[in-house]
């Protein structure tokens, strides 16, 4: 069985810094480290592999040269093998876009099982998964926080704000997983030196183009446009209602509650 | 000449400087205060692979370089250096006899499960009556049939509380002085084998240092390591190599109590305004960081050295002696600019300046270093 993992680099910092032409983020001089929730998803991949040795575990990123370094990261996790999608003519793609020149990769491999974080924490939009599955025409189940496999489905428990879904998908599928859903384990000094012994081929877009049509990537081919990015502006600091017991701290509450029509 | 790490070593540093900060950090102060090394972060430590980094992966070792291996004693000592010594002593004391002087048979009885993380080793050398002067041991390993009967005892031993494999010196033939001294492989619950419980100490209180004796311990023959009379080169060399490890713990040490020390004087106001804004303040972390900067590069000279197969002998010995300095001067420097709280046992910049001494003793006091850089350079 073949599993690959989409995995994002992201800046590490909370201070990402914008381009305030194009209102992309500025990569350039920042630190920056492979996306916490797609860390969850490698762990939860390999723990697969550890349980069934026939299983192989593939990180795909799509990203800038210097990309390569989330890989490395990825392999010295203990994946098998990795794959940078990376082409000038990728550059600007948002996230429609980015899905479409992620499937066609993923298309050209024929994998059993796709997983990806839930989102990143620099776009935070949560869209790649979905949309690549989409563009792949396989089913997709999404906030994921168990996975497990069967012969040709795999079972999934799917975490919302208000209930669980206990999901079977038909493989091949994608699998957005939550970060609750697996602790990435560390990479090992011997993963560090086998990360640098593998190659990490590099797909750009003459090896996909038989797959993607032109005005499908890059900034022309993202319909998304930002109009402005701006910190979330605190709001007012609410009514503080002080010396009531219990009892009436909740029906003020809820009187409160009633009078703005929430309840 | 390239003064940047290349992309392995970083991901290497960032594993390092990863687990250290997130595993070994948080037990750091515990473990001092307990006298007591955690048996559970030891063997975290052992999964990720920081027990074989210089070894082949042909014996299961991490197939890493020094280079790499000292950038592990340097994040793992910037947080606690009684994990560094134990990592130190186990992989270029321990290991290291075992992999240069070793033949096949014991590389795949010892060496493998120490490299890969099964195992834990320690080397005992320093007796009550000879520090310093190494060939001055007492301790004899007389041949009887196909054994070698050990007896003596042994001070000082980082790591035996809880080593699996013993690297022991004793002399098996006293009238040639230096040269009448072997090394031998001992383990764990060979009958005669003794550790007492670790002895109270200054600082690196967590790491597990006994005294060892050796009654009457019979080992096969093969357990010799290279020739009989080869031990005191054997010790020789392992401290050599041993020497840069050190002077990364001692990097680490003082990096870490800077660390500590800036990000405090950056939050402490007094006269109304952050102690960060006075120019003293400021020139003493230009001062120590400039020193830790100039260590670090010697550690990195003689690691990479020591990878290319060129003489290490002064530039370890170099290292370590700067190093160790460094790291003595800027701990108490760390806990001069934090004042009380510098002091205090709450913070841990106490605890590495009680650390920092050590580097300047074990593994070759600063005098000795001292006579093998003067020696190195023929000055008689």
């Amino acid at each position: 069985m073949k599993i690959a993992v989409c995995v994002k680099q992201v800046p590490d910092t909370t201070e990402v810094r914008l381009d305030p032409k194009t209102n992309t983020l500025i990569r350039e001089g920042v630190p920056s480290m492979v996306n916490p929730n797609d860390k969850a998803a490698l762990e939860v991949a390999l723990r697969l592999k550890d349980a069934d040795s026939a299983i192989t575990v593939t990180a795909v990123c799509m990203g800038p040269p210097q990309a390569d370094v989330a890989l490395r990261e990825a392999l010295a996790m203990g994946c098998d093998s990795a794959t940078l999608i990376s082409a000038r003519e990728f550059g600007g793609s948002d996230t429609y876009a980015t899905a479409a020149i992620i499937a066609a990769e993923l298309k050209r491999k024929d994998f059993d099982l796709i997983i990806t974080g839930r989102q990143a924490i620099d776009g935070e939009t949560a869209q790649v998964g979905p949309q690549t599955a989409e563009r792949l025409g396989i089913p997709q189940v999404s906030y994921a926080e168990d996975i497990q496999l069967k012969e040709k489905s795999v079972v999934v428990r799917r975490r919302y704000e208000d209930c669980i879904h206990m999901i079977e998908a038909p493989l091949p599928c994608l699998i957005t997983v939550l970060p609750e859903i697996a602790t990435p384990r560390y990479m090992t000094v011997r993963g560090t030196v086998r990360a640098y012994a593998t190659e990490v081929p590099v797909v750009t877009f003459e090896d996909l183009k038989s797959h993607l049509n032109p005005d499908w990537i890059g900034l022309k081919g993202s319909p998304t446009s930002v109009v402005k990015l701006f910190n979330k502006q605190v709001k007012g600091k609410g009514t503080l209602l002080t010396g009531l017991s219990e009892d009436e701290a909740v029906s003020a509450i809820v009187r409160k509650l009633d009078e703005l029509a929430i309840i | 000449m390239d003064f940047t790490l290349s992309k392995q070593h970083q991901l290497q540093q960032q594993l390092y400087r990863n687990f250290a900060q997130t595993e070994i950090k948080p037990l750091a102060s515990e473990m001092d205060e307990a006298e007591e090394f955690s048996q559970e972060l030891l063997q975290k430590m052992q999964a990720v692979g920081l027990f074989g980094i210089p070894y082949s992966a042909e014996y299961g070792g991490g197939g890493g370089d020094t280079l790499s291996y000292a950038l592990c004693m340097e994040e793992v000592s910037k947080v606690d250096a009684s994990s560094g010594i134990t990592i130190s002593v186990h992989t270029s004391l321990c290991c290291y006899c075992i992999n240069e002087y070793g033949n096949e048979e014991q590389k795949q009885k010892y060496l493998r499960p120490l490299v890969d993380g099964g195992k834990i080793g320690c080397y005992s050398l320093t007796e009550p009556g000879a520090g310093s002067d190494v060939a001055g041991a007492v301790s004899t390993a007389v041949l009887d049939g196909d054994e070698y009967v050990i007896n003596g005892a042994k001070v000082f031993t980082t790591n035996s509380g809880f080593a699996d494999v013993f690297v022991v010196f004793a002399i098996t033939d006293r009238e040639k002085g230096a040269r009448g001294m072997s090394a031998f492989i001992v383990e764990k619950g060979m009958p005669g084998l003794s550790v007492s419980p670790s002895i109270p100490r200054m600082g690196i209180r967590a790491a597990s240092n006994c005294i060892v004796t050796y009654d009457g311990v019979r080992v096969p023959a093969q357990n010799r390591l290279a020739r009989e009379g080869d031990g005191f080169k054997v010790a020789m060399t392992a401290l050599d190599a041993g020497r840069i490890g050190i002077g990364a713990q001692a990097v680490g040490i003082a990096q870490g109590a800077l660390d500590e020390a800036i990000k405090y004087v950056k939050e402490r106001k007094q006269f109304g305004k952050p102690i960060s804004a006075f120019q003293n303040t400021q020139f003493v972390i230009a001062e120590m960081q400039t020193k830790i900067d100039a260590a670090r590069l010697m550690v990195h000279r003689a690691a990479v050295a020591k990878d290319k197969k060129e003489p290490i002998g002064s530039h370890a010995a170099m290292a370590k002696l700067f190093a160790s300095d460094v790291a003595n001067e800027v701990t108490r420097a760390a806990v001069q600019l934090m004042g009380g709280y510098g002091f205090a046992r709450e913070y841990s910049v106490e605890r590495m300046m009680r650390d920092a001494k050590v580097t300047e003793i074990y593994e070759g006091t600063s005098e000795v270093m001292k006579m093998v850089i003067s020696g190195i350079m023929k000055i008689k």
